[in-house]
């Protein structure tokens, strides 16, 4: 039994320590795991995709179409992009936050409108949620990623608080912890 | 100690176990953290190179001085170092020598789809391909034992999906071997004629003792399970097919690319009903298995072009595809942008507005040919701006001199530039260069370079003063300009290609993603004096969309550059609530 996580975004917008903090945590519950991220130039602001998958025995570092069993998404469109690789019924958990890529910037296009709908019209679950200002009252706008590990938290319950928090730790500086542990807080009961 | 590990690093690992003291790379995707991650071991001397040829001759120097050196770079770097590669295979090492060379199938970060393997063969050169994080590391141990054993060096062959994916490790101690001093033998090492042509035949005869190998050894395995469907593959296409059959077929994995074995193979495909060869990219383990006589699947099914998954390998080979939710159709797509703040944005601008033809080089302003800049027009490899432009205006007869210019990054202007620019000088061309200085190699992450002043471990280092290099190769017109000043830059531009002399143009502005650089506070926009004639947005600034037909600064993005309130007629951009 694998489980499959896609973590998506916008270049720079922090999924590497979402992942890490994952591949971390299920490895110290004793699953096999790999994590797969994509460096270079689509961290320049294009969509990126992190695979995070664990179990028994994991083989291929990458996620495929009607795989996934979670989509965690930074941003609205990017969460949308993805939803074919979702096994039916699959729970997506989205940033609702916006950024509109260049062709709506150029006036190419415009931003699609009632993308939640859309989603869940898919056949996936969707849970939206303002990670940002969750963020930001944790502390930092920099925590989005930590406050929708959260509310993954709430969806994947193999997985105690504690384990979460001794995960934090250990993957966050010391004197960003407390900060953290109120946005993985945040996420998971607001 | 067991935990999770990226592969790159873990090819770190593996250097730091070997034994391993010098390290000198060339950044390039998907390469660059094992050069990064070795250097975080003291016990290992490591270096940016300038480029890729001179990292693979520091190597060769320091195996030759007989301690165990290590090499990094992308797939396209090894073009570049192939020169002394070819001949390094005729003298051999002294203690052993690694070259890791990453390929990128699917370009997520990179110019062409090149195969490596076939540099290993033209070379006549082993090559490794580990499968996962604990092979990346294992096999990088192994290869210094095989580079001494068979006196060669030894090709490490990572892919995107293996150097940039994470899984367990068991790491272990370093030993490091006994030096090897140095020891005078003009026979073996200086290859001229008389003595290459005794150091030939040596390597063919090594070639046949690693096919001997190759078809024996614990880099190549057997996993017999089904005699239906038998499956010869390396690298990550292992892991897709171990991901689509688990035990329902037969699987030959292949770690040692090079040579390939003979018997190994043929046994194998004596016991199976159906052979299959896996491969991304180029045929050549399906050519080699032909070659051997055998009949095989391979790219009679399988693409050439970009990356395989498990769904791919699976459609092609007839299974059904996975029932999921359904795509939704019609997306903007979100190509890579220059950031926020990139001083690139600037300089591309100005050279949009004055309808310059632009040659273009690779790194992070490439992005100089997206839209709504499209500024620039030809980009092929490191160094060719400079040298290509040359050739443009030789073949115009100059008339092509007042409208045209180079533009190439500062640390791609120390990899390869700098030789054209030299051409520039000796052969005359009034060509207009123009290096884009932000003072840090940017694309693939930050790493120094010779123009920074700083090593690869953010130490002081030597300083290439790149106005005095260029004045020094004969060029009087040298000037600095900011491009976060579009005024001066814009002058800069028209003056340098009006005048009747070679120029070179330092754009200088440092990277806005430096950590060290400090940013102005977001803009913001004055909707009443916003007149929405969209100027600003000509920018292609990801900080800058219209909301309900008036400009927008999304202020978790702007790093107030300043440059957007330089095209604002009405002077509708504001900081904390003043006119900027």
């Amino acid at each position: 039994m694998i489980t499959n996580v896609m973590i998506v975004g916008v270049g720079g917008q922090g999924s590497l320590l979402a992942s890490k903090l994952l591949g971390h945590v299920v490895l110290k519950k004793g699953y096999d795991v790999k994590v797969s991220e994509v460096h270079g130039m689509s961290q320049r602001g294009g969509s990126v995709v992190t695979y995070v998958r664990f179990g028994d025995k994991v083989y291929s570092p990458i996620i495929d179409k009607g795989e996934a069993d979670y989509i965690i998404s930074f941003e609205t469109l990017e969460a949308a992009r993805y939803t074919e690789y979702l096994v039916p019924g699959g729970q997506i958990i989205v940033n609702d936050q916006q950024i509109d890529p260049m062709p709506v910037i150029t006036g190419a296009t415009t931003y699609p409108e009632g993308l939640v709908e859309k989603m869940r019209a898919t056949g996936a679950k969707v849970d939206a949620m303002d990670a940002l200002s969750l963020a930001q009252q944790a502390g930092s706008a920099k925590a989005a990623n930590i406050v929708l590990m959260g509310r993954f938290s709430k969806y994947f319950k193999d997985i105690t608080d504690e384990e979460w928090l001794e995960s934090i730790r250990e993957c966050v500086p010391a004197k960003f912890y407390e900060l953290n542990v109120k946005a993985f807080e945040l996420g998971k009961h607001a | 100690m067991k935990e999770i590990m990226l592969g790159n690093k873990a090819v770190a690992r593996g250097l730091y176990e070997a034994g391993v003291c010098v390290a000198s790379s060339y950044p390039g995707t998907p390469s660059t953290e094992t050069t990064e991650e070795a250097a975080k071991y003291d016990e290992i001397y490591c270096e940016w190179a300038p480029n890729e040829k001179v990292a693979l001759e520091v190597a060769f120097g320091a195996c030759l001085a007989g301690k165990r050196s290590y090499c990094a770079m992308k797939h396209v770097g090894l073009n570049v170092a192939a020169d002394p590669l070819y001949t390094i295979a005729y003298t051999g090492v002294n203690a052993g020598m690694v070259i890791c060379v990453a390929d990128d199938p699917g370009m997520h970060s990179s110019q062409n789809e090149q195969d490596s393997r076939h540099h290993a063969i033209a070379s006549k050169v082993p090559m490794l391909e580990p499968a996962d994080s604990a092979e990346a590391l294992a096999f990088t141990k192994m290869a210094y034992e095989l580079s001494e054993k068979y006196d060669t060096p030894v090709l490490l062959r990572m892919c995107t999906r293996i150097a940039h994916s994470q899984s367990i490790v068991d790491t272990g101690e370093r030993v490091v071997p006994a030096d090897r001093p140095y020891e005078k033998n003009i026979a073996k090492y200086v290859m001229m004629p008389g003595n290459a042509k005794r150091r030939h035949p040596v390597v063919e005869d090594r070639t046949k003792s690693l096919i001997e190998l190759g078809n024996n050894c614990e880099f190549n395995r057997v996993e017999m399970f089904s005699d239906e469907i038998g499956i010869i593959t390396s690298g990550t296409c292992y892991q897709y097919a171990k991901e689509i059959f688990g035990e329902s077929a037969s699987i030959l994995k292949l770690g040692l690319v090079n040579p390939l074995p003979t018997t190994l193979i043929t046994d194998f495909a004596a016991k199976v009903k159906r052979l299959y060869v896996l491969e991304e990219l180029d045929p050549i383990i399906e050519n080699h298995c032909r070659a051997l006589g055998l009949t095989v699947s391979g790219k009679d099914i399988f693409p050439m072009v970009d990356e395989f998954s498990q769904g791919l390998i699976s459609a092609k080979m007839g299974m059904d595809a996975k029932v999921s939710c359904d795509a939704i159709e019609g997306l903007p797509v979100r190509p890579p942008v220059m950031c926020s703040g990139c001083p690139h944005r600037g300089l591309f601008f100005t050279l949009s507005k004055n309808k310059c033809t632009v040659l273009g080089d690779i790194g992070c302003y490439t992005l100089g040919a997206v839209a709504p800049l499209s500024a620039m027009e030809v980009t092929a490899c490191m160094g060719a701006s400079v040298s290509s432009i040359h050739g443009f205006n030789k073949a115009t007869g100059g008339e092509s001199e007042n409208h045209t210019v180079a533009v190439i990054g500062d640390s791609t202007f120390m990899h390869s530039g700098m030789t054209g620019l030299a051409n520039i000088a000796y052969n005359q061309t009034n060509s207009t260069v123009i290096i884009l200085d932000n003072s840090i190699t940017g694309m693939t992450g930050h790493q120094q370079n010779p123009t920074t002043g700083f090593n690869l471990r953010g130490d002081p280092a030597g300083k290439i003063d790149l106005e005095a290099l260029c004045r020094s190769m004969g060029f009087e017109h040298v000037r600095v300009v900011d491009p976060y000043n579009l005024g001066e830059t814009d002058r800069a531009v028209k003056e340098e290609l009006a005048i009747d002399a070679p120029s070179v143009i330092i754009s200088r502005r440092p990277c806005a993603l430096l950590k060290n650089v400090r940013h102005k506070t977001p803009l913001s926009v004055n909707r009443d004096k916003c007149r929405s004639c969209r100027a600003c947005m000509r920018l292609g600034c990801p900080s800058i969309s219209f909301k309900e037909s008036k400009a927008h600064v999304d202020n978790t993005l702007c790093v107030g550059c300043d440059v957007c309130t330089q095209l604002c007629k009405f002077g509708a951009f504001e900081r904390e609530g003043v006119t900027v």
